[in-house]
């Protein structure tokens, strides 16, 4: 793995490598990289509302500089590259914060290296994954084999979270300080939803001693129970049982009840009915310690993107009305919604090419969480500045992690952002290893061109031959009328 | 009566389902039926119209009478005609769907006839195979031959179609003979009433275009035709009434409740009968009201039109060229 680490290249020649940008050695490792200097870029730092064109400087993997006067960097004493941003944007990288993958356990279906390239590909520069594998990583030695895997294996950094409960049975407390000791993040019950309140009361309590963060899915199972899509008038048309909005709600507004009888911190992992809306709304007005996330594809999508039974837009919670939909969108606006994380669910097709009731909940979303915001911002539901808060210092804050922001002294995780460039989404084309995207042949505008950890290029659209290749039906604005086989 | 030979313009290479069916492509199967009603009930009753075709009955779903009918239907036609029943239970997963409709196409039926217990299945499957595939129930999706045979059934009787009161009572929740029905009936002009429990109905079931009601007193008034469904225990999983006895004392047909609806009546029911929980025995057995049995021999005769039809469709660039215009572009 060691002699993948990409060699600095010679003075003065343009960027990228000379050796493959998708090293799969670790960004911590190995000699410091060669300093960057980005020029003509326009500067978007979310924590501090910065947005104006500069430049940033990158030394030893950290951020060095950043400046609206940094456009030709002079008399600087070392050997740096100089990378022209041709006025795209350069912001921090994102922060997934819903991500799961299939190691260990299920590695046919995603390892942390291929989820760490798509993450790459997609602009994220932080992964964190959820503990729903097999074994549960609910041990401190299961969180240090996540750690050194990532170290060893992954492009991006890997926080991972721990189980809540031993075994995710949602009865015993998981040992919450050692696995925050080994490196565990947050506790989330990852896409299982804690039905016993008592233990969710207990959970909340206990980890305000250890000031940890408890991420929740919420979902009623009785409620749900056998639910397929909305409930609603198109899953009677449909033939399918319905999830009613109640089903999550129900939760939310228990967690939220004791959230305020505990005092403990707690994050809705993903947010899809106007009832939840309002318990949040009125939770956030009394100052309890809550924050939310929505999906991109609640953002997008509704439940007519079912269509004719279209398991790739199966999931759970299930895509909503359209009137959802657009109350979803305000509230991320308002800022009622604090993050938007994509909720990776990588499927392989032995889960999906089913009939809809038998296929699998779930659907990728690494690659396409940041296109998905920049559509919206190009449609004005949002502005940039906005939407990228909600996957830089939002999630970042939450987690206490320092990334996130255009920090001096931070680790230079970048992303450098065309949010103009036209293209084709090709689930086939996905680095992930799970191609179950219902984003298959959208037209999008704006994508990472160019991603950053650690100062150390792991994405470069410039030399994405696989993307390339596709020719017509990918990058040059044209859609083709089928995509390659 | 329209003019059988439209059939040939019958747009779709599939039957799948009620929606998507125009007026004339409902009648024009009914009245194609009643040929082979008159035909079945002779001597001989072979007709020749798909000999030499193969026709394959898949059966993911148990059933007796409906496998039956259109093997009947089939031979009857002078088609070749295999069954397969394919056992699915969540322990013996087995051949996924898809590989079995890619291993059976590639044996060259001409005709296949699917039933399965997921909404959705037989058109994913329908995608996959070269043949014309015919829909014998999915889930709670559709069953669209039985809503023709019930029509047929109710033509014949009562003369007409349009204009009729159709109460649909019972497990509405579970049935896709309910939801075919609604569609076809809206479709050719009835008025459509559905009596069940609040917990046996579909959320928004009246955007499907019916009146809903609770009570069979109330839904029965006025009714020319009183269709009960059985209520599907495999497919309850939670308690949606608390007892038979309770559900036979609110919901169950019997000779009083029948009492409010028109005199003359029709009372009918896909089959089979949980008698004494949706229906009484007298009633059930009262040759004057119940055409349940009749329901039976009509549906082998619309089997046998809807075999035909599909059949017999020709590639017909006439039909291509105002399907374009039409609607935009070729219909599979």
């Amino acid at each position: 793995m060691s002699d993948n680490i990409p060699q600095d290249p010679p003075l003065g020649a343009p960027f990228p490598l000379s050796g493959s940008p998708f090293a799969a050695a670790s960004v911590l490792q190995g000699q410091p990289p060669r300093p960057i200097a980005f020029t003509g870029v326009r500067l978007i730092d979310p924590a501090t509302g910065r947005d104006e064109m500069g430049g940033l400087l990158i030394k030893d993997g950290r951020i060095e500089a950043v400046s609206s006067d940094l456009y030709a960097p002079e008399g600087l004493s070392f050997d740096y590259t100089r990378i022209d941003g041709e006025d795209r944007v350069l912001a921090p990288g994102l922060i997934d914060m819903t991500v799961t993958a299939g190691e260990p356990g299920a590695e046919h279906k995603e390892t942390l290296a291929s989820a760490s390239r798509s993450a790459a590909a997609g602009g994220v520069t932080t992964i964190i994954l959820m503990p729903d594998t097999d074994p549960v990583i609910d041990d401190a030695a299961l969180v240090d084999f996540i750690a050194r895997r990532a170290r060893d294996t992954a492009i991006v950094r890997v926080e991972p979270m721990a189980a809540l409960t031993q075994g995710l049975a949602g009865e015993q407390m998981s040992e919450m300080a050692l696995l925050k000791d080994a490196g565990a993040i947050a506790f989330t019950e990852g896409r299982k939803s804690i039905a016993n309140a008592r233990v969710m009361r207990r959970a909340l309590e206990y980890a305000k001693t250890i000031d940890g963060l408890i991420a929740h899915f919420a979902e009623d199972a009785d409620l749900a129970g056998g639910g397929l899509m909305n409930e609603g008038e198109l899953a009677t048309r449909l033939g399918l049982t319905g999830i009613p909005a109640v089903a999550e709600s129900i939760i939310v507004e228990r967690d939220l009840a004791l959230v305020n009888l505990t005092g403990g911190r707690y994050h809705l992992s993903q947010v899809t009915c106007s009832e939840s809306l309002v318990a949040l709304a009125k939770a956030k007005d009394r100052g309890l310690p809550v924050s939310c996330a929505v999906t991109p594809h609640h953002l997008a999508l509704n439940e007519v993107d079912i269509a004719t039974y279209r398991t790739f837009a199966k999931t759970k919670a299930p895509l909503r009305s359209e009137d959802v939909r657009l109350e979803l969108l305000e509230a991320l606006r308002s800022g009622l919604i604090d993050v938007v994380a994509s909720h990776h669910d990588p499927r392989g097709p032995e889960e999906k090419r089913l009939p809809y009731a038998e296929a699998a909940f779930g659907t990728v979303g690494l690659e396409s969480l940041l296109p998905i915001l920049l559509g919206l911002v190009q449609s004005e539901h949002i502005d940039l500045i906005r939407a990228l808060h909600t996957v830089t210092v939002a999630p970042a804050r939450l987690l206490g992690l320092d990334s996130g922001r255009l920090k001096i002294g931070a680790p230079a995780d970048l992303a450098l952002i065309d949010p103009e460039l036209p293209f084709v989404f090709n689930r086939r084309l996905l680095k992930s290893k799970s191609k179950n995207s219902p984003f298959d042949r959208r037209h999008m505008q704006g994508r990472a061109v160019m991603t950053l950890v650690g100062g150390r290029v792991v994405y470069d659209f410039a030399r994405d031959e696989a993307l390339h290749e596709a020719g017509g039906a990918g990058f040059s604005g044209e859609a083709s009328a089928g995509s390659p086989a | 009566m329209a003019d059988t030979s439209d059939l040939l313009a019958y747009r779709f290479r599939d039957l799948l389902g009620i929606q998507g069916l125009q007026v004339w492509e409902i009648l024009g199967l009914l009245d194609k039926a009643e040929e082979f009603v008159t035909q079945n009930r002779k001597l001989d009753k072979k007709g020749a119209s798909l000999k030499g075709r193969t026709l394959i009955n898949l059966f993911f779903e148990p059933s007796t009478r409906t496998q039956a009918s259109f093997e009947l239907a089939g031979k009857r036609l002078g088609a070749d005609v295999m069954n397969m029943a394919v056992r699915t239970s969540s322990v013996n997963k087995g051949e996924t769907l898809i590989d079995t409709a890619i291993t059976l196409n590639a044996m060259h039926p001409d005709l296949l006839v699917v039933r399965h217990s997921c909404s959705g299945a037989v058109e994913l499957l329908a995608g996959k195979v070269d043949c014309a595939v015919i829909n014998a129930g999915d889930g709670a999706n559709e069953h669209p031959t039985q809503a023709l045979l019930d029509a047929l059934t109710m033509r014949r009787r009562l003369g007409r179609l349009e204009g009729l009161r159709v109460a649909i009572c019972g497990d509405i929740l579970h049935s896709r003979v309910a939801r075919s029905n609604i569609y076809l009936l809206n479709t050719v002009g009835c008025g459509v009433r559905l009596i069940a429990p609040p917990t046996l109905l579909p959320p928004h079931v009246e955007s499907l275009g019916v009146q809903v009601f609770h009570r069979m007193e109330e839904g029965l008034e006025g009714c020319d035709v009183v269709m009960m469904l059985r209520l599907q225990n495999e497919r309850m999983d939670g308690s949606f009434i608390p007892s038979t006895r309770e559900y036979f004392h609110l919901y169950g047909l019997d000779q009083a409740k029948l009492a409010h609806a028109k005199p003359g009546a029709l009372v009918m029911h896909p089959g089979p009968m949980n008698r004494g929980v949706e229906i009484d025995s007298a009633v059930a057995d009262d040759p004057k009201v119940s055409v349940i049995a009749e329901q039976v021999e009509m549906g082998v005769a619309v089997r046998m039109a809807v075999l035909d039809t599909l059949a017999q469709r020709r590639p017909s660039p006439e039909r291509d060229e105002e399907n374009e215009q039409k609607w935009g572009g070729p219909l599979p």
